[in-house]
């Protein structure tokens, strides 16, 4: 396509949409609304995301060995464990930290009755490993691992922390595709019907280009524009009003429940906006190239 | 040239709008299709245009068969095409100039060979002091002209004219065909689509006259004049079905 070309479908797209300034307009309000509900929903998402990540990293599984085996050996099948690709960190616990755990936890404010166990630690043969995995929902897999290795006398873990934390997941992303879904119907829907308002106005235009010799393309081009530009305008608003809206909110939130802020941490703007921006811009072309150009083909045949 | 050789068109089972249709016409031609409403005539046009597809027979246009013609192939069929409207068809919100630079823009003709050709066409009907009127502000006969122009800007090899002179006075009329009579001088072959008896009888070209979907008569005019007599009314007003 010429550029002259490309200027004059340009401009017959802006025209489309100041022509029926009104249809184009509520259209992208509408769009701008489905798109805002978009990118908070995917606020909420990734940051739900984010926190549950965070737990679950904080739930751990404990590996105690046999009675046995010296510090070394212990850490050398630490090391093995530690290429697993599940793991995304953990610690080694010795004996004495172990009982100085204890004590912290058991003894407090009654040390007196902690000392008579100095020189026997009740602890001995208790050296652990405290493993943290990046992906819960593989916990029952890696324990059926930890569980066959030599050495290995038994393996401490919560199995309902990681059914519930892989359930709120699936959950939270089932919601997320079925409200974006109806979404992105309803946008097609808007889209859809300027379209073919823009069409009407322009079936007299239409029938010449056809009887010239214009192409399916040609005739298409101003249509599409229309729709790329209703679609583009309708992301750029909402993320404008994100952009600003997020800080204000994340601050209303740590501030109001500061007893949260030790479990709730919201990923900052400068790390969700760049993929927010990004999605929404692709959602908004995606639905103003598609509505328009899958609406326009009934109007090709002359 | 343009052949149609046994042409049939059947809109509903049963109804046939042309019947065993032929007709020759030779490059550089000028020819009037005349009849009554349901005669067939606009068929023809239509299947000239590739707008309706053929029921049975074979229409060869520059030595492409319509019939095997791809859809793909039809802007580019169409491209060797001028037509021209009873009703103009012109864009309203568009003046003169970008009226018939629309029919390059949209072929995709570039920025330079527009300011070229369309001052020369525009000259060429008569208009190039009215190129920045809008439609509105001219008469039937310019806006006619328009239309005409916006079909040869791009040096068609037939110009189809569906009753040119329908919605236009005797004069202007007359107007209008003598600049079609002058592009068929030029070498462009020209089908005129008309009801007027008038005018076919000034413009002493060739005639084919249609009846129920078939050729009646083909020739210079006074061919189909028994017939003709039939279908013009005691006040010259032509007959409508």
């Amino acid at each position: 396509m010429r550029i002259s070309t490309f200027w004059y479908c340009f401009k017959q797209g802006v025209r489309n949409i100041c022509r029926n300034i009104w249809f184009s307009l509520a259209s992208i309000a509408t769009i701008a609304a489905c798109i805002f509900l978009f990118c908070m929903f995917f606020s909420i998402i990734v940051n739900v995301q984010h926190i549950v990540r965070l737990a679950e990293t904080t739930v751990g599984i404990t590996v105690f060995f046999d009675e046995n085996l010296t510090v070394s050996q212990i850490q050398e099948i630490g090391s093995e464990i530690g290429k697993r690709p599940e793991v995304d960190h953990m610690e080694f616990i010795s004996e004495d930290e172990a009982w100085d755990i204890m004590k912290d936890e058991y003894f407090e404010g009654l040390e007196e009755l902690a000392e008579g166990f100095e020189e026997d630690n009740p602890m001995a043969g208790s050296s652990s490993y405290q493993i943290f995995l990046n992906d819960i929902s593989r916990q029952d897999q890696f324990v059926a691992y930890l569980e066959n290795l030599n050495g290995v006398r038994r393996v401490n873990y919560s199995n309902s922390a990681a059914a519930g934390l892989t359930s709120f997941n699936t959950v939270v992303g089932l919601l997320s595709v079925v409200i974006i879904g109806v979404l992105l119907a309803v946008s097609v829907f808007l889209i859809s019907n300027t379209i073919n308002v823009a069409a009407a106005f322009r079936k007299n235009e239409n029938q010449i280009m056809r009887y010239i010799g214009a192409t399916n393309g040609m005739v298409r081009a101003p249509f599409v524009v229309e729709g790329v530009i209703i679609g583009l305008l309708g992301a750029v608003i909402p993320l404008c009003v994100m952009f600003y809206l997020y800080r204000q909110a994340v601050g209303y939130v740590q501030e109001r429940f500061q007893i949260l802020s030790g479990i709730f941490q919201f990923l900052p703007l400068e790390v969700i906006f760049p993929y927010m921006a990004l999605a929404a811009t692709l959602l908004g072309l995606g639905i103003g190239f598609f509505a328009s150009f899958f609406t326009i083909r009934k109007h090709l045949r002359v | 040239m343009i052949e149609i050789s046994n042409v049939t068109k059947e809109y509903v089972e049963g109804n046939k709008a042309l019947r065993n249709v032929s007709i020759t016409i030779d490059d550089g031609e000028f020819v009037f299709i005349m009849g009554r409403n349901g005669s067939g005539k606009t068929t023809i046009f239509k299947l000239l245009m590739k707008e309706e597809e053929l029921t049975s027979g074979r229409i060869v246009v520059n030595d492409m068969n319509l019939g095997k013609m791809p859809r793909s192939y039809v802007p580019k069929y169409r491209r060797r095409l001028g037509v021209v409207f009873q009703d103009f068809r012109l864009l309203k919100d568009r003046n003169v100039y970008e009226n018939v630079a629309f029919a390059q823009r949209v072929v995709g003709a570039s920025t330079r060979r527009i300011r070229e050709s369309v001052p020369a066409m525009l000259q060429m009907v008569g208009l190039s002091s009215k190129y920045k009127m809008y439609p509105h502000q001219l008469s039937g006969g310019e806006q006619q002209r328009v239309a005409i122009a916006r079909a040869l800007i791009n040096r068609p090899e037939v110009l189809l004219a569906d009753e040119p002179t329908g919605n236009l006075d005797s004069h202007n009329a007359m107007e209008i065909m003598k600049l079609l009579e002058e592009i068929n001088e030029m070498g462009t072959t020209v089908i005129v689509v008309t009801h007027s008896h008038e005018i076919v009888e000034k413009m002493q070209k060739r005639v084919i006259y249609m009846e129920r979907g078939c050729v009646v008569s083909d020739g210079m005019p006074g061919f189909y004049g028994d017939m003709a007599d039939e279908w013009v009314t005691e006040g010259g007003e032509i007959y409508e079905d």
